[in-house]
């Protein structure tokens, strides 16, 4: 049996140990510790801070779990744990290019298969892409990618344009970034008639792998291989390179997934095992990851420069000036904004000391979010160039492949993770800030990861070894649910033509307690009801034309959750129209703000 | 005493610089141990592979790829001229000929019979890499490369724009208040590197370019500016391959601050000697700032500055790097060690600093140390 799981993630700064005991009967996390990562001069050894990292978990929990500079596994008395596992994203996480011959059917299959299995997605190579292919080697070269994944074609259909891309990648004999003593890996995951032409193309000049087609059918899309097979060889190559790793890698009692990858893993988990539809996001200091599972289909997507510091400018590039100011309730010099802004991207570490500042900061989070959430429905989609039998009524429906998967409505659960969201100084922040960049429909409940410990339990869930898996699996459910999530609460926002409306909707909710309230909500209001993490009764009774889920004037009755912050309920309309004249503006923000207790100062 | 790591900008008046300079790719390294070296000197140097180019011969010749060797008038490893015939169709009667010429002076690299591709290769590029300072060759990384050491000024900057540079320092300001204007650049910077104080116009800095001085040091840019002299909105701060004949370095950061002292002095009172600039910046895991370094014969009196990094102590001189403050230095009076609330209402372990005999609690992460020696 199990009784102590320590797990790390290395990450590009810091690296993060957590303690998982079992408590009566049920598993919990104990203790934390964190140190600086040591991947880069002058330790150049990633061990050295995971053991400085276990040895603050050591201190805070008086229990030894290192002897002799390693982990002490598995436990015996009191001393050392049962399992210990780590997930990496130092040195700059798996980079990876991508190849297929249609960008918009087998690129996309394998961008897919990457991002799925965490790596970064430097560019997608593909026959129709528009560039030359002097073009596309310069590229290859430039980037030096730590690994190539290769698709195109279905089996048995014609061969010459993924020979051809082969022929390009073998042209331009990409060196791999860490290590010039090996052959870069690649991945050829396509036509499986032209395996042996792949194998004379790159068979020499590369580490070639070959795995099954990530697109066999047009109407079939197949990437567990190709994720299983990235896993493999980042293990194998990338991580093999980088300092110290091998060290980690005989320490861990599974093999080290890279962190994006064991996040996806956990939210893919929590989705299946509960049946709903899954949002989680992960905004950091140079990129915004985001994860969903709509109608059982996982994706994930990286928006690589919209981030809160390192690439703080981009966002600014991207959204416009204009669209951050729509979320600050107070004027500004614009040109002071724009150098004020800069300073945070060459000093990232530095904190909001005055509240103007957390509020500009907050503005800029929101539209990060939004970018990489408009980013994120653009690739969720069903498969494109699959032929459809259409009948009469589709006709009129006009649905085509390439929809996206994300349907607001259906979403049950966005988690937000990263610095601004999980460390806002009031939750009631964290909340509004998801609301305004998400814009959720319907019932919505939303969550923080306290602690970004996402990444460990993902790893624990996905041990592949038999005699640990099930426990490994409970383990990281049950610290997700009751240690990692913070419940912030609902959200609930109808939908429909309602603008200047009064009573659009009433709600009646009966607390655990025996009470109960009823409310009537106009068109434009943000209103808030306090209330614990407790399973609330609801009746929700939209006006006409009105949603809130079960379709326009639908009466839904049913179960919601309070949290940290309470009910939210969100009548401002889809999409959100915020007004362009400035004191409206203004006025807006600050009684939505208001009405949430956001700010301090900002109150009435 | 309490303590608090918050890595700053080094300002060294005499430290031990080791620059190394690694080729790309291996090739030859042309110095050894100990050679004495100018900033221009070769020290290593390699040949890149050449472009590549992909010639669709099958298509151009209405021919079967498998077929392609059978009409190749040069064969794999062969060398080609531009315009020479590399394959053509026999015609009918030797009449109505399909012929494909070479587009570039190359090789034949390789011939696809599934995909009918032909792939040139254009000959190497050669590349190679200086010295960079003036110093001597403390170490040769083999076929890579060499590291040069040399004693001097270190200085780094919080951001820069351009590549490596070297040239005279010219301070054209009195104190390090005053802001460059285009009126101050003329013909006799050219080639040097000016020294400015809190600021540098848009203006300014084009005159600069316009005059092809070798590089501007000076506390402050605006951001919004960099668009018009970059030709893109720099969102990440990963700079160095720009092709500008100025080199730009901010020691400050962006908006009109004034030049830390120990910086504008140290600067100043090295008029006229010779230094090499980079104003490459990369600001993610591996932080790269730009730097100003002025090699001197002086290797007496080193400071220890440029081998440990001091943290914060009670008594150090400090940089506030956001607003409230921003800009200023003062000297850390306490370090309290419980938690501060802030008005953001954020919670932070906090500095209490003297700026201008008045006290300011300022998160430590808002703080720099400024390493002099």
């Amino acid at each position: 049996m199990i009784k102590t799981i320590l797990a790390t993630d290395c990450g590009s700064t810091t690296t993060k140990a957590i303690l998982i005991e079992k408590i009566n009967n049920e598993y919990r996390l104990t203790y934390r510790g964190e140190a600086p990562t040591t991947v880069e001069a002058p330790f150049e050894d990633v061990t050295k801070g995971v053991l400085n990292a276990v040895m603050e978990i050591e201190e805070l929990s008086n229990r030894q779990i290192l002897n002799d500079e390693t982990i002490i596994t598995p436990q015996k008395g009191e001393i050392g744990v049962d399992i210990y596992i780590s997930t990496s994203s130092a040195g700059g996480g798996l980079q990876m290019m991508v190849a297929g011959v249609v960008k918009s059917m087998t690129g996309e299959s394998a961008e897919r298969a990457a991002l799925g299995a965490g790596s970064i997605v430097m560019d997608v190579l593909a026959s129709n892409d528009g560039r030359k292919p002097h073009e596309k080697i310069t590229r290859i070269r430039q980037l030096r990618p730590d690994m190539i994944l290769l698709s195109g074609g279905i089996d048995g259909g014609t061969t010459k344009h993924v020979v051809e891309l082969a022929e390009i990648l073998a042209a331009a004999n990409p060196q791999p970034r860490l290590g010039q003593e090996y052959k870069l890996p690649v991945i050829y995951a396509g036509n499986k008639k032209a395996t042996s032409d792949i194998k004379k193309t790159l068979g020499d000049l590369t580490d070639l792998d070959v795995t099954e087609n990530i697109r066999p059918v047009l109407e079939k899309e197949n990437l567990k291989p190709s994720r299983d097979k990235i896993h493999d060889l980042f293990m194998e190559h990338v991580m093999q390179q980088a300092p110290g790793y091998r060290k980690l890698m005989s320490w861990t009692d599974a093999p080290i997934m890279p962190t994006p990858g064991a996040v996806g893993a956990l939210i893919e988990m929590v989705a299946e095992k509960e049946s709903i539809s899954v949002v989680g996001v992960d905004i950091g200091g140079a990129t915004t990851d985001i994860f969903s599972v709509f109608q059982s289909q996982f994706n994930r997507t990286v928006s690589a420069n919209l981030g809160m510091s390192y690439s703080i400018c981009n966002v600014l590039a991207e959204a416009s000036l204009e669209n951050v100011l729509r979320w600050v309730p107070f004027d500004i010099d614009e040109k002071e904004l724009i150098n004020r802004i800069g300073n945070k991207m060459i000093r990232p570490t530095t904190v909001p000391q005055s509240l103007e500042e957390l509020v500009i900061e907050q503005a800029i989070a929101r539209e990060a979010l939004r970018l990489s959430f408009i980013q994120h429905k653009e690739f969720a989609v069903n498969l494109k160039g699959v032929q459809k039998e259409r009948t009469i009524s589709d006709a009129f429906e006009q649905s085509d492949s390439g929809q996206s998967l994300v349907n607001m409505m259906e979403l049950d659960l966005i988690v937000g993770s990263g610095g601004v969201l999980s460390h806002a100084p009031r939750r009631e922040q964290s909340a509004k800030m998801l609301i305004d960049s998400f814009l959720p429909e319907g019932i919505t409940s939303l969550a923080v990861d306290s602690i970004f410990m996402m990444p460990q339990l993902g790893v624990m869930a996905n041990i592949e070894n038999n005699e640990l898996a099930e426990q490994a699996r409970k383990a990281a459910l049950e610290v997700f649910e009751k240690d990692c999530l913070i419940r912030l609460g609902t959200c609930i926002a109808p939908v429909g033509k309602f603008e200047g409306r009064d009573a659009i909707l009433k709600a009646k909710l009966e607390f655990n307690d025996g009470k109960e309230k009823e409310i009537s909500l106009d068109s434009g209001q943000l209103v808030f009801i306090d209330a614990d993490f407790q399973e609330i009764d609801i009746t929700l009774t939209p006006s006409k034309g009105v949603d809130v889920g079960a379709g326009a004037n639908e009466v839904i009755h049913t179960k919601i959750y309070g949290g940290q912050v309470g009910i939210i309920f969100d009548c401002r309309g889809r999409p959100l129209k915020i007004s362009d004249e400035i004191n409206d503006r203004i006025s807006d923000l600050k009684n939505w703000s208001n009405a949430l207790n956001e700010y301090t100062s900002l109150e009435v | 005493m309490a303590h608090s790591y918050t890595p700053g900008l080094k300002v060294l008046k005499n430290t031990e610089i080791l620059k190394e300079r690694r080729l790309p790719l291996k090739g030859q390294v042309e110095s050894k141990i100990g050679d004495i070296v100018k900033p221009d000197d070769i020290v290593a140097n390699t040949d890149l592979p050449g472009n590549v180019q992909m010639i669709n011969v099958a298509n151009q010749l209405n021919i079967d790829a498998g077929d392609i060797e059978d009409y190749m008038i040069k064969d794999s490893g062969e060398s080609i001229k531009k315009n020479d015939l590399m394959a053509e169709t026999k015609g009918i009667f030797g009449f109505f000929k399909s012929s494909v010429f070479s587009p570039v002076d190359g090789t034949v690299e390789s011939i696809s019979t599934v995909t009918g591709q032909v792939v040139l290769r254009e000959a190497p590029i050669p590349v190679e890499i200086d010295a960079y300072i003036e110093g001597q060759i403390d170490a040769v990384i083999s076929e890579e490369g060499v590291v040069v050491k040399a004693n001097g000024v270190f200085i780094q900057g919080i951001f820069g724009i351009g590549g490596e540079s070297r040239g005279k320092i010219k301070s054209i300001v009195d104190n390090r208040d005053s802001v460059i204007t285009k009126d101050m650049i003329t013909s006799e910077s050219k080639g040097k590197i000016i020294v400015g104080g809190s600021f540098i116009s848009l203006d300014a800095y084009k005159k600069a370019i316009a005059c092809e001085v070798a590089g501007v040091v000076v506390g402050g840019f605006n951001y919004y500016d960099l668009e018009d002299v970059l030709g893109y909105t720099l969102g990440v701060a990963i700079t160095g391959s720009e092709d500008i004949v100025t080199s730009l370095i901010v020691t400050e950061g962006y908006g009109k601050i004034q030049m830390g002292q120990q910086t504008f002095d140290l600067l100043t009172s090295h008029n006229g000697r010779l230094a090499s600039i980079n104003g490459a910046t990369q600001i993610r895991a591996g932080v790269i700032r730009p730097e100003i370094i002025i090699p001197t014969t002086d290797s007496t009196n080193q400071s220890e500055g440029a081998k440990k990094t001091l943290g914060i102590v009670e008594g150090s001189l400090v940089r506030v790097i956001r607003s409230p403050n921003f800009g200023q230095i003062g000297k850390v009076k306490e370090l309290p060690s419980e938690l501060r609330k802030m008005e953001s209402e954020t919670m932070v372990r906090i500095a209490i600093i003297e700026i201008d005999e008045n006290l300011f609690e300022i998160p430590r992460s808002n703080l720099e140390v400024v390493e002099t020696d």
